[in-house]
């Protein structure tokens, strides 16, 4: 049959990013920026093309699951591990989204890469950019194809180890370019938090296989039934702590704002569209667990809506362009997450895809404004003329590492307060920008408003209190990014670079019209009454029902939404924010407006009670177990100090001295004193050896005359 | 009338002329009679030599005489040369005077 064999082309999404960041390693030093970009973004789309062919056929054939064996991977006595891919429409839909979506960052990052490596002066970290990233994309299809909790937990490492290499991918200075380990912590931040996160994820996976003797997801999900509800309420709830690590739940959310120090695109494609969903992917993907705990739905329900909530009035109060849409990721993420957790299993991968647009496209929009600002910022600097630009990037830099510090004051081109007006000098990204706010504001008919209002409507059948957290987050979703337009497009510019910010090349505002275009479609996938994804995804999660369109739900989200924009506009741009000046919301708001811009203390909370605990215990640790106890102690006073005394008084002195030295010696000396009294026979006299030799001849002679 | 000597006499004159030099050898200190001796007990073993062969009627011994002699030929001339080399060295030939190898 022609669509079985298009289900074999599967191992190639992995295959073909894998070739992909192959080929620029290996050759990458000979090859251009331009080629590297292509052959990194070609590997990319190849990978969209497999998805593509791979829905096709789920779409013409029965659209049943159909698992490819790939690879036996571990075979130990009764353990059989393979490495199998899973091709259901949940798996290819997060292929097509990841890889989609991914294509179009590539693109974009060929441009964003190659002003960006010039503005931190080190061109050759071009080409490890891209080889990072087509990792990621071979490492997050990994994780979404596999068809056990094991091969997902692989992808689930992978992308978070390719998310630490590209956090950290300045990491030697800080997000403003100074010297510094800021952005190598950021990295260790999140990889450590994830870690807090994977051990959840692990005992999950740990308890299903000493109950289910398996982790397929075939085996795992046909036996659920026979097992005791405790069992799987107990790994539902440690799968959850894995997904509140990987996408940024409470309480786990701190590492994803601090991820922002990586390069924008890796902040759209890793840190907003793709890797952070992974838990929303895991938690639909275990659907059939979750359905049969309660409990643990209403649990992961809670904890979305209230990290929903949550970080949206942080977002309120933050300045930097990339922290508020950083914080704005955690709230939609709680809008997934509480949807999934509520069991409106299709919502939450509605809003998944519709997100992936929007917010890929805000981010990479906010990227084009810091490219922006940096440009304005090259010119400013540079006005005087020097020769060609690279000459004096080397000198700038050289001059910033000779005085840093006295060169005029550290600019931040992603601080909002430093914008303004850019509306006149960067018109396309303004445009798409404002798409992509209105898009994630959730107003009719862009993508959000119809994920965002299927969500609110099952919520508002399933489960009210989650309902209300999420509308008041969705009220604040409009507001922050209202103000965040005002203050960033709107007004006069507060900087002298912001004047002299520029437009961005056709690379990069290529892929953002075509993500703008998708963030404007993106709600035909599942409107109201024709539920395309809806018959999608019901054959691969059981029981999922339409949700009906609730036009009250509906009419007071958009009416909020409003709302709130009417609020940003009036606080914001009737009398625009001047140079220096404190947020206006702060005038209104007072304290609560510092909790929010402080973000409620969680960091400093975290360092205070884990943290500087954790450093405490290891301090303790160190000077004092490892150090007086195991060092001092055991080491140096019992085994050394045994071992020396051993080796000085038992084997020196008793065994080598007393024994071995007294055989060597006591020969010597019998030796000697057996010589001595020998020598007295050796006198000189040749005539008394003569009679020596006659006296032994008497001897012999006698003795063979006489025996 | 041929009388035949016995084997024993010769024997006897031959054990007579070897402890003579043998006595020579050991209380004489002038190199010169220590070589005179030496020549006593050789000659005292060629005589038990052609003793034997004529009794025994073996030439055998008779040859190995001459061997004896070239060899004792040869001794002495060896013994002289050094007797003048030593004498050199200390004016003197006193063989109790060569000690310097001892113990």
């Amino acid at each position: 049959m022609g669509s079985s064999g298009l289900f074999s082309l599967v191992p190639l999404i992995v295959f073909l990013p894998v070739a992909g960041l192959l080929i620029n390693m290996i050759f990458g030093g000979r090859l251009s920026e331009k080629t590297i970009g292509a052959i990194a973004s070609a590997a990319t789309g190849l990978a969209f093309v497999i998805a593509v062919l791979l829905g096709v056929a789920l779409w013409t054939g029965s659209g049943e699951t159909v698992v490819v064996p790939f690879a036996d991977w571990i075979h130990i006595g009764d353990l059989n591990v393979a490495w199998n891919f899973r091709v259901d429409t949940l798996s290819v839909l997060m292929m097509l989204v990841v890889s989609g979506v991914g294509t179009l960052i590539h693109i974009y990052a060929i441009g964003y890469m190659h002003e960006d490596v010039r503005f931190k002066h080190d061109i050759p970290r071009y080409r490890r950019f891209f080889v990072f990233m087509n990792l990621f994309i071979a490492m997050m299809m990994i994780l979404v194809s596999g068809d056990s909790y094991l091969m997902l937990f692989v992808g689930w490492e992978g992308v978070g180890l390719c998310s630490f290499l590209l956090i950290g991918f300045w990491y030697d200075m800080d997000t403003l370019g100074r010297p510094s380990f800021a952005n190598s912590n950021a990295a260790k931040k999140a990889f450590i938090t994830n870690r807090i996160g994977d051990f959840g994820f692990l005992i999950a996976g740990f308890t299903m296989f000493w109950w289910f003797k398996s982790l397929n997801f075939g085996d795992v999900f046909s036996m659920a039934t026979t097992i005791p509800a405790g069992v799987i309420l107990f790994i539902t709830i440690f799968l959850l702590v894995g997904v509140a690590g990987k996408s940024a739940q409470i309480p786990l959310f701190v590492w994803l704002p601090d991820a922002m120090a990586g390069p924008t695109p890796v902040s759209a494609l890793i840190h907003a569209a793709t890797m952070v969903t992974a838990g929303v992917y895991l938690v639909a993907r275990s659907a059939p667990l979750y359905t049969l705990a309660p409990q643990a739905q209403t649990t992961v329900a809670l904890v979305g809506g209230i990290t929903a909530l949550f970080a949206a009035t942080i977002a309120v109060g933050q300045y930097d362009i990339k922290k508020v849409l950083a914080y704005s990721t955690i709230s939609q993420l709680g809008f997934m997450v509480a949807a999934v957790g509520m069991g409106a299993f299709v919502a939450g991968m509605f809003h998944l895809v519709t997100h992936a647009f929007f917010k890929a496209l805000l981010f990479l929009s906010a990227g084009s404004v810091i490219l922006g600002m940096e440009r304005g910022h090259h010119h400013l600097a540079h006005q005087e003329g020097h020769g060609s630009p690279e000459s004096a990037d080397r000198e700038h830099r050289q001059q910033e590492l000779s005085d840093s510090g006295h060169l005029e004051e550290v600019f931040d081109p992603g601080d909002m307060r430093n914008m303004g007006g850019l509306r006149k000098q960067m018109p396309v990204t303004f445009w798409l920008y404002l798409i992509g706010a209105l898009a994630l504001a959730g107003i009719f008919p862009l993508a959000g408003f119809w994920s965002k209002d299927e969500i609110l409507a099952d919520a508002f059948q399933k489960f009210p209190a989650v309902y209300w957290l999420l509308t008041i987050a969705a009220f604040l979703t409009a507001f922050y990014m209202g103000r965040q337009v005002w203050m960033v497009f709107f007004g006069k510019p507060r900087h002298a670079v912001a004047e002299k910010a520029e437009e961005s090349p056709k690379v990069i505002t290529v892929p953002l019209m075509v993500l703008a275009a998708l963030a404007i479609l993106g709600g035909a996938l599942n409107l109201p009454g024709i539920h395309t994804l809806t018959s999608w995804l019901e054959h691969t999660i059981a029981g999922v029902e339409a949700g009906e369109f609730n036009f009250l739900v509906a009419g007071l989200s958009t009416g909020l939404a409003l709302l709130a924009i009417f609020l940003s506009w009036l606080l914001y741009e009737r009398q625009p924010l001047a140079e220096g000046q404190k947020d206006p919301l702060k005038k209104l708001l007072g304290p609560v407006f510092t909790v929010f811009e402080r973000k409620y203390w969680v960091d400093e909370f975290y360092w205070a009670v884990f943290v500087n605990r954790y450093v405490d215990i290891a301090r303790f640790l160190a000077n004092v177990i490892d150090g007086r106890f195991w060092h001092d102690f055991v080491h140096e006073k019992v085994i050394a100090g045994t071992y020396n005394w051993l080796s000085r008084t038992v084997l020196d002195l008793g065994v080598d001295r007393h024994f071995i030295d007294a055989i060597a010696n006591g020969l010597g000396e019998l030796t000697k004193r057996i010589s001595t009294s020998l020598r007295r026979l050796q006198n000189g006299f040749v005539r008394s050896y003569a009679l020596a030799v006659l006296l032994g001849v008497v001897v012999i002679v006698g003795y063979l005359l006489l025996k | 009338m041929t009388q035949i000597i016995p084997l024993s006499w010769y024997l006897a004159v031959s054990m007579l002329l070897f402890s003579m030099g043998a006595l020579g050898v050991l209380i004489r200190r002038n190199p010169l009679i220590i070589f005179m001796s030496i020549e006593l007990m050789l000659n005292a073993a060629n005589l038990a030599f052609v003793a034997f062969a004529r009794s025994f009627g073996v030439p055998t011994g008779q040859i190995f005489v001459f061997f004896v002699m070239t060899v004792s030929a040869a001794e002495v001339a060896v013994g002289l040369a050094l007797i003048i080399i030593i004498f050199r060295n200390k004016h003197s030939i006193d063989v109790d005077l060569m000690n310097s190898l001892k113990g």
